[in-house]
């Protein structure tokens, strides 16, 4: 093994290429360079805020779910949201930025969270469909960052993906449930399919990188500039189109299972492609759409710090009882 | 333990012993300003399903690492040590695989 040259930039740089050559995971105390640590951080706080601002609309059923069995249910499922946030702050603590600062950047919009939980959550019904479609979706591209570059968030996403698993099972099972029932429960449960499938499928998986998804040649071509530098330091392990595909495939037999009809009259099975063919997302009108959501967006925040701001007293509180506490120690 | 007071947001490492037979393996960290408040804080985040016989949690500043600027010659102690693995050796047995 020859010894880089420690002192410069240079020798560092060649080390960092070396350990991802190898395939090896870049730890917290490693030199990285400033663009890998700001890439990892930026996806990991906003994967981190996604997780607790994700908590809300089903959180906002919990007081009303149908039953103790669902209502359980569902708490565990909205408190892995929680536990899922926090194992992503403590990834995100090992790139030298404080809980503090992220939250901050959170509620002061400086840092995005996945725009899919600025829809609102209307029926019952849309615990189940965010669960099986979003967390479905989130599946997907969680299951690749197990093995992404940065130690850390690889470790954080093995802990949440054993978990994702559950929340998966427990909306399809909403759903199945509603789709046995009375003709409204299933129209429920379809009019909830219809409204997160579009979410999940173009917000969770990101802006097209290739032209497969039928975006045109310059959308395509900026989505590929990020993902090609992000899989160069193998922080994303597939494209945004790749992952996308594979989740319609997953869904489609599901749906079909479940007696629902996915809103997308181009899903076709392509015997050539071996894959579920689908419609091109028209992503200037889902930005249009978006835009409608605007009103949930800030209520997502607002709640969001509100929160924060409520639980003050309880932070200095503690810190107080503590600071008391090490002068009884010191005075002792 | 650090002589420093802790608050609400102070970091500490979290270790889980995830059955009977295995020692205590880092998971992530937690916050607390002291170490019931990290020990609880861990036991919601890191064994809500059971998966822990025993935590432990040890204030992140606490920790004394090596320095990864170090590496080569802190570790080089292990380098070019060739008799140190039974495969130096002439083997027991004829195949010399399986000769422990």
């Amino acid at each position: 093994m020859t010894t880089t040259d420690a002192s410069g930039e240079e020798g560092f740089t060649e080390h960092f290429e070396a350990l991802l050559a190898a395939d090896e995971r870049i730890e917290p105390r490693d030199w990285m360079p400033d663009g890998y640590r700001r890439m990892v951080l930026r996806q990991v706080a906003q994967h981190a805020h996604s997780e607790i601002i994700g908590m809300q609309p089903e959180g906002a059923w919990l007081t009303r779910a149908p039953s103790l069995h669902r209502k359980a249910s569902l708490l565990a499922k909205v408190q892995d949201e929680a536990g899922h946030g926090l194992y992503l702050y403590s990834a995100a603590e090992t790139l030298g930025v404080s809980r503090a600062e992220l939250l901050d950047a959170l509620h002061g919009g400086t840092q995005r969270y996945a725009a899919t939980f600025n829809h609102p959550a209307l029926t019952w019904a849309d615990t189940g469909a965010i669960a099986w479609l979003t967390d479905g979706a989130a599946v997907v591209n969680q299951v690749p960052l197990c093995h992404t570059s940065y130690g850390p968030y690889a470790r954080a996403m093995r802990r949440v993906c054993q978990e994702e698993a559950f929340h998966v099972r427990q909306g399809y099972d909403v759903l199945w449930s509603l789709c046995r029932g009375t003709p409204e429960q299933q129209e429920m449960a379809q009019d909830a399919v219809n409204r997160w499938w579009l979410p999940a499928v173009a917000l969770m998986f990101g802006p097209p990188d290739t032209t497969a998804g039928g975006a045109d040649d310059r959308t395509a071509a900026m989505g590929a500039a990020v993902s090609r530098r992000s899989m160069a330091w193998g922080i994303k392990r597939h494209t945004n189109d790749e992952l996308r595909q594979r989740f319609v495939d997953n869904c489609v037999p599901q749906a079909e299972r479940l007696g629902v009809t996915l809103p997308d009259p181009a899903i076709r099975w392509n015997e050539e492609r071996g894959h579920y063919d689908f419609g091109p997302i028209d992503w200037r009108l889902f930005r249009e759409a978006l835009a409608d959501n605007s009103q949930c967006a800030r209520q997502r925040l607002a709640h969001r710090v509100a929160a924060h701001e409520d639980g003050a007293w309880v932070r200095e509180a503690v810190d107080a009882y503590a600071a008391g506490r090490y002068e009884e120690g010191q005075s002792a | 333990m650090s002589e420093r007071t802790a608050r609400v947001q102070t970091p500490w490492e979290v270790f889980i012993r995830p059955r009977r037979g295995l020692s205590h393996q880092h998971v992530g960290s937690v916050h607390g300003a002291d170490a019931d408040m990290a020990l609880a804080n861990a036991r919601d985040l890191y064994t809500r399903r059971g998966e822990s016989v025993s935590i432990w949690v040890v204030r992140s500043d606490a920790v004394r690492a090596s320095s990864p600027s170090e590496k080569d010659p802190l570790f080089s102690n292990a380098a070019d040590k060739p008799y140190r693995y039974p495969e130096h050796y002439v083997a027991l047995n004829e195949g010399g695989s399986h000769d422990g």
